[in-house]
């Protein structure tokens, strides 16, 4: 009979030995993360499920951002900043991309774009293989990571003005833009990344962190369309030194400004046809402001 | 009785149950020793991705891989050309299996003895069951891959049989993404051909069931060793596909020589193949995916000879072959897929009768002999003045596999294949009146040479990261071959052959 009792016994502490590794994982979370496992998400017409990620997120987001989504998976400590760009700690709920002002929280469909263009010059791959269904559930995963999403709403979408036609006069007030809100602090006064204060970014956790060059050929991590660029200057990159121009910049100039930048970059366009054929000479930081 | 009864049953109770608990503590310990889930390390190590974002078991690819491969091992991220790894990064990983295995062939004419005036003296043949087994070691694979520069990609790879011989199993440079353009790659050298059911990257092992029957089908006696589309060839692929990778498109252009260096084959013969494939997005079910593949190619009969002996590299005399096919992939949500490839093919009536590799090579790193009258296996050369003989007709076949898998976690596959091979038209046709390449006497029964296959397994990786792999390996398979045992010794009539293996092992790369 003592030796039944000892089977049984042992039978339940195996038991209670499967039921381990959850049980501790709760107990490592400064969060209460498994009690928002009911998370949704609402993209287009798909409705995301928290729940349904799981497997997904364990087999390829884990490795950088961690069980509990900390942005501290295995790999982080292999991605030094500034060449690299740490993974996400989704527990903050801050997000460089996003479509709305700064300091609010992201859409569902900013995450979801998010996930699906992936970041250039990170880790971070486009996920588009993923099925809509797929990535929406995962859009509710990274959710859940955060209490923000309890006691908060996602911020309305800043308006983007039709864009209108680029004209040489339109590059020149770029310039003017440029030089007013001191893009070239940062950026250089050629999109070079190498301006005087970009030795000494640093993001909101105090890593280094690099300005965007825009003259290497990499893409803008939140999208490379005219939109996409007009977005990331008046919404900033929350968590990083970019910050919000939308009230410093009114909408027209930010589309000159959208233009001038253009002219940096890499690829063929007609701002940089225009440029050329304007002679137009990068900003002299000591002029005086409105006379570039 | 009843008491004794009793007493054996309380004892038999006791260690059952001491059994399970212990079982149960050993799963436990395992399950909570496991890592969260990670394969060609050499990619995991640069991207700092786990193995199971590629693969849905290593080596076979899951979607986002076979996208990572089809942009040229390249993230896409900016960061894909060496000049942003460390310097001390070398893209090199090495696998090897350790197994235990047991091989049973059905069917062996071995000798049989009877002792005459004291000697033992071979008096007769019977057919018996040979089984043999124990430990043993698979080849070694030196795998070498990555990037050049961005958007120019790589692989390398130096591979050896289980007694270490070596041979180039796969060597390209590829151009990729050329203007800019995901609908615009070009790969140059030893490669596989573009098979969405890749065979380099099988998750079996045994011999019959570490490859695909329906890659490799080719009727008995046959000469045509070229249409194997599961080996590596030697050419010029194109392959172009859509950001995303649901639709993908390919064109390869490759020597007839089944991937054997040296020209040694044909001296102009080529095979083309051609792939095509659209995905379609089925919400939780998963990405499914429909295609075609078609091989069409011609290859020398006929090698001009320098006393009686063939001369390497100066076959002619070409012949034609094809192979086609439709593939799909289905995925019924996150564990269980299945993939289904169909095959028809055919030889020419000149391959039939045994025409073809007539230099000595069987493609697969083995030799051949060239033979002056039809032997099985023993290709013949396609001498001026000679007649294919009466009866002799194009073989065709048609060819199925069925591959599903139970993913329970990225840790752990369970993995189940079914192949069957059936030949529609033989090569010795009714009028058929000698005997034929494969041994026969005049038309060859219509199933002759039909194999069915089952193959079970799982692979359990008890840990995952981005720097190794290791899986503990379990499989079992098994092979029928209508006709091809040894004659009945006392009837003469065919008979059929039935092979297994069973086989662990604990496959791991670095």
């Amino acid at each position: 009979m003592r030796t039944k009792l000892q089977n049984w016994m042992l039978l339940l502490s195996s038991a209670a030995l499967l039921a381990l590794p959850s049980a501790s994982s709760a107990q490592l979370s400064t969060f209460d993360i498994e009690t928002r496992i009911g998370m949704e998400s609402h993209v287009g017409n798909v409705n995301g499920h928290a729940k349904d990620a799981k497997g997904d997120y364990r087999r390829y987001c884990v490795g950088c951002h961690g069980d509990l989504g900390d942005g501290n998976g295995e790999n982080a400590v292999w991605m030094p900043p500034p060449m690299y760009q740490q993974p996400r700690d989704f527990q903050l709920g801050v997000f460089k991309c996003r479509s709305t002002p700064t300091g609010t929280l992201p859409t569902d469909q900013d995450l979801f774009d998010s996930i699906t263009r992936g970041f250039d010059r990170s880790n971070m791959p486009p996920w588009n293989t993923f099925t809509k269904q797929e990535r929406a559930d995962l859009v509710a995963w990274v959710k859940h990571f955060s209490p923000r999403w309890l006691n908060e709403k996602p911020g309305t979408p800043i308006t983007i003005p039709p864009e209108p036609e680029v004209t040489p006069e339109r590059i020149k007030a770029g310039r003017d833009v440029f030089a007013k809100v001191q893009c070239w602090k940062c950026h250089g006064v050629q999109g070079m990344a190498n301006g005087p204060s970009a030795s000494t970014l640093t993001d909101d956790l105090g890593r280094p962190i690099a300005a965007f060059n825009f003259t290497d050929g990499s893409r803008p991590k939140c999208g490379d369309t005219d939109q996409d660029i007009y977005r990331i200057f008046m919404t900033g990159l929350d968590g990083t030194p970019m910050p919000s121009f939308a009230d410093n910049i009114k909408p027209d100039e930010a589309w000159d400004l959208v233009f001038y930048l253009r002219t940096f970059m890499h690829q063929k366009s007609k701002e940089k046809e225009m440029a050329k054929t304007l002679g137009l000479k990068p900003v002299d930081p000591n002029a005086p402001v409105g006379q570039q | 009785m009843h008491a004794s009864s009793r007493f054996h049953l309380r004892n038999f109770f006791q260690p059952a149950t001491s059994l399970a608990a212990v079982a149960l503590v050993v799963i436990s310990v395992v399950l909570s020793c496991s890592q969260p889930a990670s394969a060609l390390p050499a990619f995991a190590r640069k991207y700092g991705l786990r193995c199971s974002a590629c693969h849905e078991s290593w080596p076979m690819l899951n979607y986002f891989g076979q996208k990572f491969k089809d942009n040229g091992y390249q993230l896409m991220n900016d960061r894909d050309a060496p000049i942003w790894q460390n310097p001390g990064y070398w893209p090199v990983t090495f696998r090897i299996t350790p197994i235990w295995h047991r091989v049973s062939v059905g069917k062996v004419a071995v000798d049989t003895y009877s002792t005459i005036g004291g000697v033992p003296t071979v008096t007769g043949t019977a057919i018996q069951r040979v089984e043999s087994s124990g430990f043993d070691l698979s080849g070694l694979d030196f795998h070498t891959a990555g990037t050049l520069e961005k958007n120019i990609s790589f692989y390398l790879l130096p591979s050896s049989d289980p007694t270490g011989a070596f041979h180039f199993e796969q060597v390209f440079v590829r151009l990729d993404n050329i203007a800019h353009s995901s609908w615009l790659n070009i790969k140059l050298g030893r490669f596989e051909l573009d098979n969405l059911l890749s065979e380099k990257r099988i998750l079996t092992l045994t011999g019959n069931g570490g490859i695909y029957q329906t890659y490799h089908f080719i009727p008995v006696g046959d000469g045509n060793i070229f249409g194997q589309i599961g080996d590596n060839q030697l050419g010029l692929e194109y392959l172009g596909h859509s950001a995303d990778d649901r639709t993908r498109i390919g064109a390869s252009l490759v020597s007839s020589n089944d991937g054997n260096v040296n020209l040694t084959l044909g001296a102009n013969s080529y095979t083309g193949f051609f792939t095509g494939s659209q995905a379609f997005d089925l919400g939780r079910m998963g990405v499914q995916r429909v295609g075609f593949y078609a091989m069409v190619g011609q290859a020398a009969t006929y090698y001009p000879t320098a006393g009686g002996v063939p001369i390497a590299g100066s076959g002619i005399g070409n012949k034609s072959f094809s192979r086609e096919g439709f593939v799909g992939q289905f995925y019924f949500g996150p564990h269980v897929d299945l993939t289904v490839v169909t095959q028809h093919g055919s030889d020419n009536a000149w391959f039939g009768q045994g025409y073809g590799n007539a230099v000595g090579t069987d493609g697969n790193g083995g030799t051949t002999a060239t033979c002056s009258s039809p032997t099985p296996g023993c290709p013949l050369n396609n001498v001026p003045g000679t007649a294919l003989p009466t009866g002799s007709q194009a073989p065709s076949w048609n060819g199925a596999t069925f591959e599903g898998h139970y993913v329970y976690s990225p840790q752990l596959i369970f993995i189940g294949r079914y192949e069957l091979e059936r030949m529609s038209q033989q090569a010795d046709g009714s009028a058929y009146t000698t005997v034929g390449p494969n041994g026969i006497l005049g038309p060859t029964p219509s199933t002759f040479g039909n194999i069915s296959t089952y193959t079970i397994g799982f692979r359990y990786n008890p840990f995952m990261t981005s720097r190794a792999g290791l899986a503990w390996h379990n499989e079992y398979n098994w092979l029928h071959q209508d006709g091809t045992g040894p004659l009945n010794p006392t009837t003469g009539a065919l008979t059929n052959i039935n092979t297994s293996e069973l086989l662990m092992g604990l496959d791991f790369d670095f």
